[in-house]
């Protein structure tokens, strides 16, 4: 017995400070998904494991979706030292415009009965036309980014409540479209039969080919570190990420696989976040992102062209809020007068709990991402726990406001 | 030596894997020049940071006795309280505002609640004599050349009754004219009981202005040196800070002016709108292949100008005039070009536009050739990291590791990032804008050393440089620019001090 304590003795102070070294240097990284645990651990208590059920959780995601493909855009905006006031109501107009090419013409006037597929693909277009109009004012004309969506934040709230002016509310009804946020990939066998009754098996599959996919890639990737001579995690922490990277993945997995399965804007937010996640670390232009965002002057004498740069930006942008507007518009099935209404506070504010650096070229794809979903379980949670709404604007301040004092005190501590 | 003003014991001071500075210990008597010298990052800035509370008191060991007292600064406010005074090498003042505003900024001078203007130009025009500057104070400070401005910072220094004043590179951004200047006003200070710290890389006017010395290598101190009466030679102060000798700097090699023509400029001019006058003005000079080019002339001749606008000419002026780059008449709109073309240029102001700050060593190494380690626009990681490994190994650049913030590593190191960068471009034509300012010795004999062995590969340099020794010593012939026209062609042969001085300020 008192040897066993004593040799697990020998091996722990390495492990701990090693333990303790990474975890220091990542602090602002893996601070962030620690305090969105702790808050989805707080209201699983508060509400007696409501807030965890496979049922609150795909909710809330097809809720935190709409905001989280904006705050994905507006990170890359922030990055490059930009604003982009006028997404939200851009998103409502062109959800609006989605719903008049869907509708029948006998009912709403403009209508063109157009299918999903061919309306959704219309939508992104015009979203990137509207990032060459804004971009266009910022690089080409040297507007000041913030001047210049403001004018479109009013511009595309008019033209909003024109579209909607004579019918007010309009209905969608196209069921393909109003899957995207209500909707869950089809599963293999018909639900309650074969193994596992009532649990989604095609989402448990693709959960454990994540895991394994993950796993090989990470080790894949050491090995070639490894090759090449580099530093790399101490085999204990390595085993450690993966077991908990591992064990995270598997309990998402087992939570939505027990409502329904993955829904689809689940699908399509990791498409997002995947691709630019990629984009942003891995790629060329990711870099000039970042290099334009850090010093603006040295980018360019290094051959990185700001202006396009800007114009992709804004580009992905627009698209992004486009796509924005579809899951809002297909989540209430619906196109409103009101729609996208304060979405572009929200998706900066998840951005700065993201940790993006409102001086610029610091923050990633993924920390907004996460900070959407802070944003959303907050919501989500206190009105679980029926708080009142003005509580709940004042316990959401209270969390930007912590994150970016975090996000400040990490970072002068590394200088 | 008499009475200490200031005693700093058994300093040290740790950053995340480095030990900036190892048990320093460090004394400056009442009323003297003392000067402190050492290879870049050997710790003389942020020893001048402890002091002055810019790391507060128990984020450093150690001891700081100030006037006899012991001192726990927690911020660079404690520090001027008791009379200590720091100028940085990147001067803090704030361009739009008028001399007197900088001057008295964070200590107004109120009557009540309000600032007492009238007062404070009154005071003002006394601390800009006190610093025999003749300006108006109502100037704008983005009016005024770097050499007043550091001037200013001085004033503003004086104005809060500073017993302790601390150089840090005050002359690395001044021509010799306003160096002098500032030299002759610190023995001025001298004389009025001011005691002063003055870092420097400039082995000349630090022996030239101080009383004593300190040589810091590695984070250590190496030794203190009296330096009156000139028992110590530049040589052994070289010796003490590299710890070897080097007798000659500038590398012998075999002067070359007989390769083909690589760049040709011809009847070059160019408008600069927002100053709304010309920068250049019928500028015309080649360079051949294999050689070095010196383009001297004073701070503001339109050097920087004629660089800038041969490259991509990323300010927008109006430019006129024919530039043939290899034999091929050639028209950049844009850096991007310029650098696919085979031109690379290393900024004057590393700071400012040469580096991103806040991003590692590696990806300023490789950020203006990440083609160069990717494929189909997707960066090889691993790639990335060898690349920055091996300048960073060729350039010494003593860091850490290659993912260390460039905003952290010592102003030298900077440098050396940034030509890394230039050379990983593998260009034909190297532009040097000042290319050894804030380099110490054994760093500066490294950089020519690396530039003799270019241009033997055949690559080409252009070096603008406002050191006239670094000119004599490297070039194979020199261009003098005065007011943005070319005022001379000299061979190395003939050029003198006297000659290449004569000609940039006709
Ligand atoms: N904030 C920081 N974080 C990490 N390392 C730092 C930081 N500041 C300085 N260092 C390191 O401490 C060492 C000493 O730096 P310092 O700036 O004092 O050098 P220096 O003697 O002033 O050099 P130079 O002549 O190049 O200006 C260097 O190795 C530098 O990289
Ligand atoms: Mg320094």
């Amino acid at each position: 017995m008192s040897s066993v304590a004593d040799s697990s003795k020998v091996g722990a102070p390495s492990f701990v400070a090693n333990l303790q070294k990474v975890l220091q240097q990542n602090i602002r990284e893996y601070g962030m998904f620690v305090a969105l645990f702790v808050i989805m651990a707080i209201f699983t208590i508060t509400t007696n494991g409501i807030f965890i059920s496979s049922r609150n959780i795909s909710n809330l995601i097809n809720q935190t979706g709409y905001i989280a493909v904006l705050a994905v855009g507006m990170t890359l905006v922030i990055v490059i030292r930009h604003i982009d006031l006028s997404v939200g109501f851009l998103s409502g107009f062109l959800g609006a415009l989605a719903a008049i090419a869907m509708a029948n013409p006998e009912v709403i006037e403009g209508g063109l009965n157009l299918p999903a597929v061919v309306v959704i693909p219309m939508i992104l277009v015009l979203g990137i036309l509207t990032g060459l109009i804004t971009a266009f004012l910022v690089a080409q004309l040297g507007i000041p980014a913030f001047v210049a969506t403001l004018a479109g934040w009013l511009g595309y709230r008019g033209a909003l409540q024109l579209v909607t002016a004579r019918t007010g509310t309009i209905i969608i009804a196209d069921e393909t479209f109003n899957a995207l946020s209500n909707g869950f990939i089809p599963d293999i066998f018909a639900p309650d039969t074969g193994p596992l009754p009532g649990v989604h098996k095609l989402t448990l599959i693709l959960g454990v080919l994540a895991i394994i996919l993950i796993n090989v890639s990470q080790i894949n990737d050491r090995r070639k570190k490894q090759a090449y001579g580099f530093e790399v995690l101490s085999n204990d922490i390595f085993i450690l990420k993966l077991v908990f990277i591992s064990a995270l993945t598997a309990g998402i997995t087992w939570i939505m696989a027990g409502y329904n399965g993955l829904s689809w804007t689940v699908v399509i937010v990791l498409g997002v976040v995947i691709v630019y996640d990629f984009v942003t670390s891995q790629t060329v232009l990711g870099r000039h992102i970042y290099a334009v965002g850090g010093n603006p002057e040295a980018a360019q004498l290094s051959g990185v062209n700001i202006k396009t740069i800007t114009y992709v930006v804004f580009c992905s942008m627009g698209m992004l809020s486009a796509l924005s507007g579809i899951l809002y518009a297909s989540r209430f099935k619906s196109a409103t007068t009101t729609a996208g209404n304060l979405f572009e506070l929200e998706a900066i504010a998840a951005a700065f709990i993201g940790g993006v650096s409102p001086a610029g070229g610091i923050g990633k794809v993924i920390g907004s991402i996460v900070g959407a979903l802070v944003m959303g379980s907050l919501s989500s949670g206190m009105n679980l726990m029926g708080i009142d709404i003005s509580l709940q604007y004042i316990v959401k301040a209270a969390v930007l406001a912590v994150a970016v004092i975090f996000d400040v005190a990490t970072r002068n501590r590394g200088r | 030596m008499s009475t200490p003003i200031l005693e700093m014991r058994n300093i040290t001071k740790e950053f995340p894997g480095v030990k900036a500075l190892n048990n320093v210990s460090f004394r400056v008597a009442a009323g003297e020049i003392h000067c402190l010298v050492g290879e870049n990052g050997a710790g003389k800035s942020t020893l001048m940071k402890v002091l002055s509370g810019v790391y507060p008191h128990g984020s450093y060991s150690g001891e700081i006795l100030f006037g006899g007292q012991v001192q726990t600064f927690r911020n660079i406010r404690d520090s001027e309280h008791v009379g200590i005074a720091i100028i940085y090498q990147e001067l803090a003042l704030i361009p739009e505002m008028t001399v007197y505003e900088n001057i008295f900024l964070g200590n107004e001078i109120r009557r009540g609640p309000t600032i007492d203007w009238n007062e404070t130009i009154k005071r003002a025009t006394q601390a800009l004599q006190k610093v025999r500057l003749n300006v108006n104070p109502a100037t704008k400070v983005k009016d005024l050349g770097v050499g007043k401005q550091q001037l200013i910072e001085i004033a503003k220094a004086l104005s809060r009754d500073v017993k302790l004043l601390i150089l840090d590179e005050p002359t690395s951004a001044l021509n010799e004219d306003d160096s002098e200047n500032l030299l002759s006003l610190l023995r001025d200070l001298r004389e009025h009981g001011v005691t002063c710290i003055m870092i420097s890389h400039k082995l000349k006017e630090v022996l030239a202005i101080a009383d004593t010395i300190t040589v810091l290598r590695d984070g250590q101190t190496i030794c203190t040196l009296d330096a009156q009466g000139g028992q110590v030679s530049e040589g052994v102060l070289i010796k003490h800070m590299v710890g070897r000798e080097i007798d000659n700097i500038y590398p012998k090699r075999e002067r070359q002016r007989s390769g083909e023509v690589v760049l040709d400029v011809a009847n070059w001019s160019a408008y600069d709108p927002a100053l709304g006058r010309n920068v250049l003005k019928d500028v015309s000079f080649n360079v051949r292949r294999g050689e070095i080019v010196g383009l001297a002339g004073l701070m503001g001749s339109g050097r920087t100008e004629l660089a800038l606008s041969i490259f991509g000419n990323p300010d927008g002026y109006r430019v006129d005039g024919r530039i043939t780059l290899k034999g091929r008449p050639c028209h950049f709109t844009h850096p991007q070009a310029a650098i696919a073309a085979g031109v690379a240029y290393v900024t004057e102001d590393r700071k400012g536009d040469g580096l991103i700050l806040i991003q590692d060593i590696k990806q300023n190494i490789t950020l203006a050739n990440l083609r160069g380690i990717a494929q189909r626009g997707v960066i090889n990681a691993n790639a990335e990291v060898k690349v920055a490994e091996d300048y960073r190994t060729s350039l010494n650049i003593k860091t850490p590791s290659i993912e260390q913030r460039v905003g952290n590593l010592s102003g030298g190191n900077q440098q050396k990032v940034s030509l890394g960068k230039w050379l990983f471009v593998k260009p034909d034509l190297l532009i040097l804008d000042e290319p050894t300012r804030g380099i110490d010795v054994g760093a500066k004999y490294e950089i020519y050393t690396l530039m003799t062995r270019l241009v033997q590969q055949g690559l080409s340099i252009i070096m603008i440089s406002s050191e006239l020794p670094e000119v004599l010593g490297m070039s194979d012939r020199v261009y003098i620019v005065s007011s943005g026209r070319i005022t001379g062609e000299l061979p190395i042969e003939e050029a003198t001090q006297e000659r290449i001085m004569q000609l940039a300020t006709n």
